[in-house]
């Protein structure tokens, strides 16, 4: 069962459409390949990382930049206030 | 092939969704001479306008021009504009500029007409007068290419990017297919989307606007001495999954659809070309909403995530949202439901077929849940002191 949406092709990161506990399966709107295991409780409304982002690389959601990752992302980790920061804002 | 409504043809070739007599104060003084009137006629609707005087001659002629194009808008079908006689607004020039449209005009000054009671009786008598005319006017086919549509969202949550205003946006996209006109606002709601933004400018010259407009809103906040990014996203955001102010705004930009943005508007200005244009508004609802009518639109289309009440006193507000919770909760200031793009039970393309379905009905005639309750929020931006 679809679990989480991803926006865009071209997006790194997916959303959460119910609370995922640790160890779920993403399941999204024409599977993932490879598959995507959660690592973390990934709350409803929050993002999930589907592929590996590097620090200081740009976390792409809607198909565009939503900010750099602070460090190393693997896939199925939680993605928020701790591992990523607004390349335009808050911190400047 | 050309999608239609059934609306009401006007003499300068617009056409109106609603027939409605638009009773207007020139100031806060006339304010409640002019409520007794819009409350004793079915179709005449209050603009709740409080300025008019001891304000800067910047706001006032703002006020003039905005509450003018009140009067010309199509579903406007005649104008009382309620003066006090003292006031710094010029009630006169108003219901001249008034009388430039398609539509009659009054002007009726309390001070010389004796006060309060014998204003609201010829008031309520012309108002009665100019709506007679079209009680139970026929509706014509119009085509969808007539319409304006303005776009606003206000309570937003984590569902308002995934649900709303994606499915918002492939509404819109179906406006401007058909030639209409669709008006994205709300400039501080989208800093932080500027990367976005360029790539949707359909020339160059349209990109400059743009960014200067996002610059000046940005420089006006910092101006305050307050840190708009510092608060942005809000904590309520953050606990919702939004990371970044760049997040939020690409989220709220999702409302236009995937169309290039043909022009740049200030505050309350008509767009004059079909397709996608910007209008720089606070992303406070009210304030922005008021100059999306202004401007021409015939419907304002609202996404919610929290839940918000508001519609506007001459044109139906939609409200759409995404969070099955807030639509269960609060159903009756609510029109449709597209949480069903969460559940997989619809994509963002069939709720958009859907929204447009219903806001040609609504054109059409069948009243939101905001006119059903009576709302008929108005208010302009002033930007001077009081004094």
């Amino acid at each position: 069962m679809v679990n989480a949406l991803r926006i865009h092709p071209k997006d790194t990161v997916v959303v959460a459409l119910m609370d995922l506990a640790p160890g779920t399966v993403v399941e999204i709107e024409g599977g993932l390949e490879p598959p995507v295991v959660t690592v973390q409780a990934i709350p409803f409304g929050h993002k999930v990382a589907i592929a590996p982002i590097k620090q200081g690389e740009q976390v792409i959601k809607y198909g565009a930049s939503i900010g750099v990752a602070v460090k190393d992302i693997a896939p199925g980790e939680h993605v928020h206030t701790h591992n990523l920061k607004s390349i335009r804002g808050r911190a400047q | 092939m050309s999608d239609y409504f059934m609306g009401y043809p006007r003499r300068d070739g617009s056409a109106g969704v609603r027939n409605l007599v638009a009773i207007i104060p020139s100031c806060g003084c006339a304010l409640h001479a002019a409520s007794l009137i819009a409350s004793r006629v079915p179709g005449a609707a209050l603009l709740s306008y409080t300025g008019g005087c001891s304000e800067t001659e910047a706001d006032t002629e703002l006020a003039t021009r905005l509450l003018a194009q009140y009067g010309r808008h199509p579903n406007v079908v005649g104008s009382i504009v309620v003066s006090l006689g003292c006031e710094m607004l010029n009630a006169a020039d108003l219901a001249e500029r008034i009388a430039r449209g398609p539509a009659p005009v009054e002007l009726l000054t309390i001070q010389k007409l004796g006060g309060t009671r014998p204003t609201v009786e010829r008031g309520t008598a012309l108002a009665q007068q100019m709506l007679a005319p079209y009680r139970g006017a026929a509706r014509q086919k119009c085509p969808v290419s007539a319409l304006t549509v303005g776009l606003e969202c206000g309570g937003s949550d984590a569902t308002s990017g995934l649900a709303a205003n994606p499915a918002v946006g492939a509404f819109s996209d179906l406006i401007v297919a058909q030639g209409g006109k669709v008006i994205l606002a709300e400039t501080s709601e989208l800093l932080g989307a500027e990367h976005v933004l360029r790539e949707r400018a359909a020339s160059p010259e349209i990109e400059a606007r743009l960014m200067a407009t996002l610059a000046q809103c940005e420089r006006i906040l910092k101006a305050t001495g307050e840190d708009f990014f510092g608060k942005q996203p809000t904590p309520g955001n953050v606990l919702g999954g939004i990371t970044t102010v760049e997040e939020k705004a690409l989220g709220d930009v999702r409302k236009g659809g995937t169309s290039p943005i043909v022009d740049v508007l200030t505050y309350g200005e008509p767009p004059t070309r079909p397709g996608l244009s910007f209008m720089d508004t606070p992303g406070n609802d009210l304030a922005s909403v008021t100059a999306l009518v202004a401007a021409g639109s015939h419907l304002v289309v609202f996404t919610t995530g929290r839940g918000n009440p508001m519609g506007n006193a001459i044109a139906p507000v939609i409200k759409v949202t995404g969070n099955a919770e807030t639509f269960a909760r609060m159903g009756n200031d609510i029109d449709l439901d597209v949480s069903t793009i969460l559940r997989g039970e619809e994509t963002w393309e069939e709720a958009g077929r859907r929204i447009y379905a219903f806001a040609l009905r609504v054109a059409s005639g069948e009243p939101t849940a905001a006119e059903a309750l009576g709302h008929a929020e108005f208010v302009l931006l002033r930007s001077g002191p009081i004094y």
